[in-house]
């Protein structure tokens, strides 16, 4: 794999950046595969990067609909934390966390992680009381989080309105310090580059059209670009997991719903932190561009349109404009929408199936991209061995019918 | 020329008899009403306003309208009204208007950040994915970058301006005033149309108010005129409405368009009426749309194309004839079609000295040809700019042969203060896009052009392909009598306007070239697709020679399109060149998605009127005035305010819930507790109905009784609870948690609708129909009975969870002995409106009594003595009745809501966490609400395990100690055991476990 | 934002409404005797498909009714609206078709944007 860095930048720009090699290759697919995963999105391309990395499995191709990073990957709005109240969810997330720390230096890319801190607001004493509790859980967890009363929060800050007269008005918050954001592209891409230079073949503008099923375990996949055997499938498609699961006659406990966001125009830092509040439902935090990032909760019916409606984005803006009347004259440059899988315990699913060789990553609801890095991961130790390592467990099926849910509502309440 | 250098002698639409003062920077200068910023700097001769985002290299005034992609300087006299990023050629002038360039340091003319050019060779597209990896990190290099990018500044101080939000239904919405659609709208009115006509510009005319009014007439009428009686004509129709400054810029589903229109920000802020708001969105339903958004004109890829004075030449053409400015004195025209020549004739007529006109065809119109020949204007044919010179504005312009004939290339270096590029004209397909129509590339325009609809619109004149002015007006016509037609009415045909000839005429034959040849090798060549983020045809070629070859991933890698203009006037050259970088056809590889909102839209403008106290509702009982004038502090409870507390003269807040709580055991607590969720049930099937929605049986419960319920969602956990009395055998009163009411009612309307439409019940919200007072204390029966005419209240008489109606002053009242506290207590509903009126009798014959107001947090406190549970504290969604040792609440026969969960192997775990008390060893120490419960005396290394969590926590000042109740993991079993609660500064605390019930447990102590 | 018509008040904006996820999954009557699988099956699992949705939909700001709807998720069209109680009509839909995977609207993919060479024009719909 080309380095990247300094020195090289330099020696191709006094050579007119002849030199550059391609970042990926755009190979034809193969008649058979050790293992396919459907989904090129951040989390199908770090499973394919951790099954080649740790697993030495490296006859494998990544298959992607359009192009990689397209879907929830390039429309999510890169909040990273782990401030999640149970033991379960501080596992995975706190395991991304640490694989978040230094994946730039690993794949050789600048995701541009920036651990800026997270602010979660309380608005009134029951919701002081659980991020309090969350704090509590999170300390013993070994997850940093802390309480700051509403002056501490107006001084890291300082753009936020504390004032008492609010409607909301914020009686406290939450702080991760380790929290933060990155560049969503930029780690797509990375995992790409670095799964490619290891033999992963990752097949772009390529459908899976069905999964091939003999003696109740899988044999292959169709795709719009023929059919490749293989006896290890996994379905890395949020969004669309209900759709594939279905070429399977499988249905699972996930909806999918419209989640929007949008930016504003770029202007000088102004937002030094990401900041997110439930109450009111809005969050947001300024991009290294200089552009707002701000994202609301999910429209509640399902959709598969990657659109929602102007007055979830009217309601957002509202709510912005409450926590930072500063910001009112500020401009909408630019909404989208991404199609999030929703669980009814807002935690995700990372699971077998009654299907052999069939498995799932899916269900992250709106809080998926902080996860990638340890979903890829968990999820490729899953593909491997057939087994869901400790980290996976608490999150397979079997949990719906047991009842053992892991209710995330509200560390998941708003969408991030 | 006048004293403002390029001030045209004549014409334009500006009022030349007043003069208004703008400043930009330090400068101040002249302009006329009716000028934008961009009209009244180019007429001063200021051409360059801005730096580029990334390079930081000069940029001037390209085109005359939103297109406009790095004119951008920030507007506003001070830093609450100020607003960054503003297209100079968008904003008005007005008296005494200020503005400032933004993105530059120390001054605009010398700049720092133009080292960055400089360095240009070294930062390609994505060079930042490339490198700052290693030491320091990122987090070092971050702040730097995120000081240099960024342009304006935010307001530092909140916004003084209003918005509002309205809503329009209309029959055609009618996108785009120039003459396609003014012609629609013409055509749907005279229909009999609702009609709805959104300009994006002051004014009504579009390209007509563009072109030279000695050249171009209109039934035989100067533009302008036509445009007048039109715009009479449509005014003249009750039912239609013209909106000028409203851009149409979000496309939604279901035919929602969303319109933003700038009300006052043409107004100096100083002159704007009270009432009138900065800025209005028009939320439009629209049965039919016609997009008439007109054509957007591409400027030319070759080297050095982003100097300051090279313009688009029909944006020149706009500033001639609109605002009566000519932007340069010595011009060049560079075109690849006729629009050009349309221009450069145009110029010269005006006076102006067109040195040369360079066509990338060889083949020109010969009416255009003997015409500049006429004028005695260098005609360059076949050639291309191989450079251009000039550091803030351009001066010198070098030309040679496309096709190198032999050695023969030396370029020709033409002296000029203009260069007017006319790169042909591409339809503004964005409302389309948004609308989910399907583009279609179009090969004679070398553009993409609406093609298969989604919605119900259609697209007219410039905007669906069409450029002469004849066509523009039959297309407007034919559109909005399609709409009218589909929207149910019966249009007539309406008369064509009869143009001149040369008004027939488009851009005719184009010949584009993706990147114009240079003399220079390719590498060095600076062609600049993206003026606002710098993004050059190098950056796009790295981008696909990397792999980014999507062009979703190209845009992604070099930010081409994604600065405030959102590449409108660059993404179709992006595409292009893309595309032939790849060997591709520009259908085959698609474009980017064109998003909602097609400008910029402010954020206040979309949040309407929904701030401050409009921003979600407060509800108050109808006690509020009095808990406010008696120092009650408030907490917001769902949408309710309610007193929490009441605070006497210098009383601290935790002084005052302990005295509350003292005295609602001592003497008498009185508390508002009208916010409680009220529902009436009544019918036939009521009890049965409630005996499905509780998890306790409701079958045998007596008229005049009433009984404490729990209600469960599906999941088997713990939604809501409650007393709910029965008034008669088919009339039941029920009350819910003042969360919870809207929720319950839902939920119970939706089951009796969908699952038991069977059972004949009525579900009426009675919650502000009663106002409620509730009574607590030893003492209080006498109150009770003081206050209510012919009712004993004696606890002996008046037995508990009972009601009795009764009067109070003659009013009927319904009195409730139930407790939320574990003492004597009692509950008064009386019709809202006289709430107010009982509390202060209950003040009044209560003074006797020493009658004491608490709030919810003494209510909170003297409920955990007791260890009664409050939904949302206890539980979390994840707690059952069991968990709550509420067994006995649960009964053993008949199905009802969450039964069947309850038996799920995770219910049926002997290690759920369940509800118990806990009490510290120093009976001092309040332990804080939501700490954990850990099984050692010392933290262990992260993960601790962790047995529960505290729920609830007070200091009692009737048991004289701290109270908590706590979920636990095998909690009950554990009574009598020690465990200790961790806290962020100390050791953990040793704790007891207990029943919940701590009054009992002192009684018992105590006999 | 979806313009829905309530079988009882007739068309409203979506704002009107409260979306009650998918509809005609009956509570079972004898859950007593239902294997945990399949109270789990009627407590969390979902078609969710992308396609035509029976859905339930409650006019809050309105009558205050339930009702059922039938949407194409791929589109977000609405293809019927029908009372509780009521069979679910049968309708024809726009649906999702590869390649591309999408329907004309679609989602997230090239294809949908731009008309291939040769591709006719006309409304879809």
């Amino acid at each position: 794999m080309q380095r990247y860095n300094v020195v090289s930048l330099i020696r191709e720009g006094l050579r007119g950046h002849a030199g550059w090699q391609p970042a990926w290759r755009f190979p034809e697919p193969k008649a058979s595969y050790d293992a396919v995963i459907i989904g090129g999105g951040g989390h199908g391309l770090a499973t394919a990067y951790y099954l080649a990395k740790e697993h030495g499995l490296r006859d494998i191709a990544v298959i992607e609909k359009g192009w990689i990073g397209g879907g929830n990957s390039g429309r999510n709005t890169t909040v990273i934390r782990s401030n999640y109240l149970n033991d379960e969810s501080a596992a995975i997330y706190q395991h991304a966390l640490d694989l978040w720390k230094t994946l730039g230096r690993e794949l050789d890319y600048n995701i541009m992680m920036s651990h800026r801190g997270v602010l979660n607001l309380a608005h009134d004493e029951g919701e002081a009381r659980q991020l309090k509790r969350r704090v509590e859980a999170n300390r013993l967890n070994g997850v940093d989080s802390e309480w700051l009363e509403p002056e501490d929060v107006k001084e890291f800050c300082p753009p936020i309105s504390i004032s008492p007269a609010a409607r909301y008005p914020v009686i406290g918050a939450t702080l991760q310090r380790s929290g933060g954001t990155n560049r969503h592209d930029a780690v797509v891409w990375g995992y790409a580059r670095a799964a490619d230079s290891m033999g992963v073949d990752i097949i772009q503008q390529c459908e899976v059209t069905n999964i091939v099923v003999e003696g109740g375990a899988v044999t292959g996949v169709e795709t719009t670009r023929g059919k490749i055997s293989t006896r290890r499938v996994g379905c890395v498609t949020a969004g669309h997991t209900s759709v594939i699961a279905a070429m399977l006659g499988l249905k699972l406990p996930i909806e999918s719903h419209p989640l929007q966001a949008l930016v504003s125009e770029p202007v000088k830092p102004i937002l030094p932190c990401v900041v997110m509040s439930n109450a009111v439902h809005v969050y947001v935090s300024q991009s290294d561009k200089g552009e707002l990032v701000i994202g609301a909760g999910i429209d509640p019916y399902v959709s598969y349109t990657q659109r929602g409606s102007l007055d979830i984005i009217e309601h957002q803006m509202a709510a912005l404009v409450e926590l930072f009347p500063v910001f009112a004259r500020l401009r909408m440059m630019r909404q989208w929408g991404g199609i999030v899988d929703v669980c009814p315990d807002a935690s995700p699913i990372i699971s077998d199936t009654p299907v052999g060789g069939f498995f799932i990553n899916g269900g992250w609801g709106t809080g998926g991209w902080k996860a990638t890095p340890a979903s890829g991961h968990a999820f490729a130790d899953l593909v491997a061995r057939g087994e869901p390592n400790a980290i996976a467990a608490p999150f397979t099926l079997e949990r719906f019918t047991t009842g053992a849910l892991v209710a995330e509502h509200g560390a998941a309440a708003v969408a991030h | 020329m006048s004293k403002h250098g390029y001030r045209l002698p004549r014409g334009g639409l500006i009022d030349r008899t007043r003069t208004l003062r703008f400043s930009f920077g330090r400068q101040t200068f002249d302009a006329h009403p009716g000028d934008t910023l961009a009209s009244a700097l180019l007429a001063n001769g200021e051409h360059m306003v801005a730096r580029s985002f990334k390079y930081h290299r000069p940029r001037g005034i390209l085109s005359a309208g939103s297109e406009e992609p790095a004119a951008l300087v920030e507007i506003g006299a001070d830093r609450a009204r100020s607003d960054p990023n503003t297209r100079v050629t968008e904003q008005e002038i007005f008296e005494g208007l200020k503005a400032r360039p933004q993105n530059c340091w120390p001054t605009l003319g010398f700049d720092i950040g133009a080292l960055n050019d400089v360095i240009a060779p070294f930062i390609p597209a994505g060079f930042y994915y490339k490198t700052f990896k290693g030491w320091p990190g990122w987090m070092a290099f971050e702040p730097l970058v995120r000081r240099a990018a960024g342009l304006g500044r935010a307001p530092a101080l909140p916004d003084p301006d209003r918005y509002e939000a309205v809503n329009r239904h209309c029959d055609v919405l009618v996108i785009g005033g120039g003459p396609a659609g003014m012609m629609a709208a013409l055509a749907a009115g005279r229909a009999g149309a609702r009609v709805m006509l959104c300009e994006e510009t002051a004014a009504l005319g579009g390209t007509l108010l563009s072109r030279d009014p000695e050249m171009l007439s209109v039934d035989g009428k100067a533009p302008a005129e036509w445009v007048a009686a039109i715009r009479a004509e449509l005014e003249s129709m009750p039912d239609v409405a013209i909106l000028t400054r409203a851009t149409a810029f979000g496309y939604y589903s279901h035919n929602f368009v969303g319109v933003w229109e700038r009300v006052s920000d043409h107004l100096s802020p100083a002159t704007v009426p009270q009432r009138m708001p900065r800025q209005r969105l028009w939320r439009v339903r629209a049965k039919e749309v016609v997009l008439a958004a007109g054509s957007i004109e591409r400027p030319l890829v070759f080297h050095e194309n982003d100097r300051p004075g090279i313009m688009l030449a029909g944006s020149v053409r706009t500033y001639m004839h609109r605002y009566g400015v000519l932007p340069g004195r010595r011009i060049v025209v560079a075109t690849n079609n006729d629009s050009g020549w349309d221009a450069a004739l145009d110029m010269a007529r005006a006076g102006g000295e067109v040195a040369a006109v360079i066509d990338l065809r060889s083949e020109m119109a010969p009416t255009h040809l003997t015409e500049a020949a006429r004028r005695g204007i260098a005609i360059y044919g076949n050639a291309t700019i191989v450079g251009t010179e000039g550091r803030n504005r351009i001066s010198r312009v070098a030309v040679r042969p496309l096709t190198r004939r032999g050695g023969s290339s030396r370029p020709v270096e033409i002296e000029c203060d203009l260069l007017a590029v006319a790169g042909g004209w591409a339809p503004n397909v964005a409302l389309f896009a948004q609308s989910r129509g399907k583009l279609r590339y179009d090969e004679q325009i070398e553009a993409f052009r609406p093609g298969r609809s989604w919605q119900h619109e259609r697209s007219a004149g410039a905007a669906n392909g069409f450029f002469g002015m004849a066509e523009c007006f039959a297309e407007g016509a034919r559109a909005g009598a399609d709409a009218a037609r589909a929207a149910g009415l019966d249009p007539k045909p309406l008369a064509i306007p009869t143009v001149p000839a040369s008004g027939q005429i488009g851009q005719g034959p184009i010949r584009v070239i993706p990147e114009l040849p240079s003399n220079r090798p390719k590498h060095k060549i600076r062609a600049f697709i993206d003026l606002q983020d710098d993004v050059t045809t190098k950056d796009l070629g790295l981008a696909v020679k990397e792999g980014y070859r999507s062009v979703e991933h190209a845009k992604r890698y070099t930010t081409s399109g994604m600065g405030t203009d959102q590449g409108k006037v660059a993404n179709l050259n992006a595409f292009g060149f893309l595309a032939s970088v790849r060997g591709e056809a520009i259908p085959a590889i698609g474009t980017t998605t064109f998003r909602q909102p097609y400008k910029p839209v402010t954020f206040a403008a979309l949040a309407g009127q929904h701030v401050g106290d409009l921003f979600a509702p407060r509800r108050t009982t109808a006690m509020h005035d009095w808990h406010r004038a008696h120092g009650a502090v408030f907490e917001p409870v769902g949408d309710w305010l309610r007193a929490r507390a009441y605070l006497k003269e210098g009383e601290s807040f935790h002084a005052a819930v302990q005295r509350e709580a003292r005295a609602a055991r001592a003497t008498i607590g009185v508390l508002d507790a009208s916010t409680l969720g009220k529902v009436d049930v009544r019918g036939p099937d009521a009890r049965e109905f409630l005996n499905r929605v509780y998890t306790n049986a409701w079958l045998k419960l007596a008229p005049g009784k009433a009984r404490y319920g729990l209600m469960l969602g599906e999941d088997g956990m713990v939604m809501d609870d409650g007393v709910t009395a029965c008034l008669a055998d088919d009339h039941f009163h029920m009350t819910t948690t003042t969360g919870g009411a809207a929720r319950v009612l839902g939920k119970l309307e939706d089951y009796l609708q969908t699952e038991w439409p069977d059972l004949k019940v009525y579900l009426t919200s009675v919650t502000e129909e009663w106002a409620v007072v509730s009574l607590c204390g030893p003492e209080c029966h006498k109150l009770v009975s003081d206050l209510c005419d012919g009712l004993d209240a004696d606890p002996e008489k008046f037995p508990f969870m009972t009601l009795r109606d009764a009067h109070v002053g003659g009013v009927p009242v319904r009195v409730f002995r139930i407790s939320f506290t574990g003492e004597l207590s009692y509950e008064i509903n009386i019709k809202a409106s006289y709430g107010l009126w009982l509390w202060q009798q209950v003040m009044e014959k209560g003074a006797q009594y020493g009658v004491t107001p608490y709030g919810t947090e003494a209510m909170h406190l003297l409920r955990a003595e007791k260890g009664f549970i409050i939904v949302g504290q206890e539980t979390d969604g994840t707690v059952n009745p069991l968990d709550l040792g509420l067994i006995g609440m649960v009964k053993m026969k008949g199905d009802f809501i969450g039964r069947r969960s309850l038996f799920r192997p995770d219910s049926m775990r002997d290690d759920r966490r369940e509800l118990v008390g806990l009490l510290t060893s120093d009976p001092n120490m309040v332990l804080m609400e939501g700490a954990q419960v850990i099984g050692g005396e010392a933290e262990s290394e992260p993960p601790v395990p962790m047995l529960g969590w505290v729920a609830s926590s007070y200091f009692s000042p009737n048991l004289g100690r701290s109270i908590a109740m706590a979920l636990v993991k095998g909690g009950r079993k554990r009574t009598g055991e020690q465990l200790w609660v961790s806290r962020r500064d100390g050791a953990p605390v040793a704790v007891m476990v207990t029943a919940t019930d701590f009054l009992a447990a002192r009684e018992k102590a105590d006999g | 934002m979806f313009l829905i018509r309530c079988p009882w008040c007739g068309e409203r904006d979506i704002a009107e409404f409260a979306h009650g996820g998918e509809a005609h999954i009956a509570r079972p009557e004898d859950s007593e005797e239902l294997p945990d699988s399949e109270w789990a099956g009627y407590l969390f699992l979902r078609t969710n498909p992308k396609g035509v949705i029976a859905e339930r939909w409650n006019h809050q700001a309105g009558c205050r009714r339930w009702f059922n709807m039938l949407r194409n998720t791929a589109t977000d069209d609405i293809l019927a609206v029908y009372k509780v109680g009521e069979p679910r009509p049968e309708v024809s839909a726009n649906l999702p078709a590869t390649p591309s995977g999408e329907a004309a609207i679609g989602s997230g993919n090239d294809a949908a944007k731009v008309m291939a060479p040769g591709e006719r024009g006309g409304p879809v719909a």
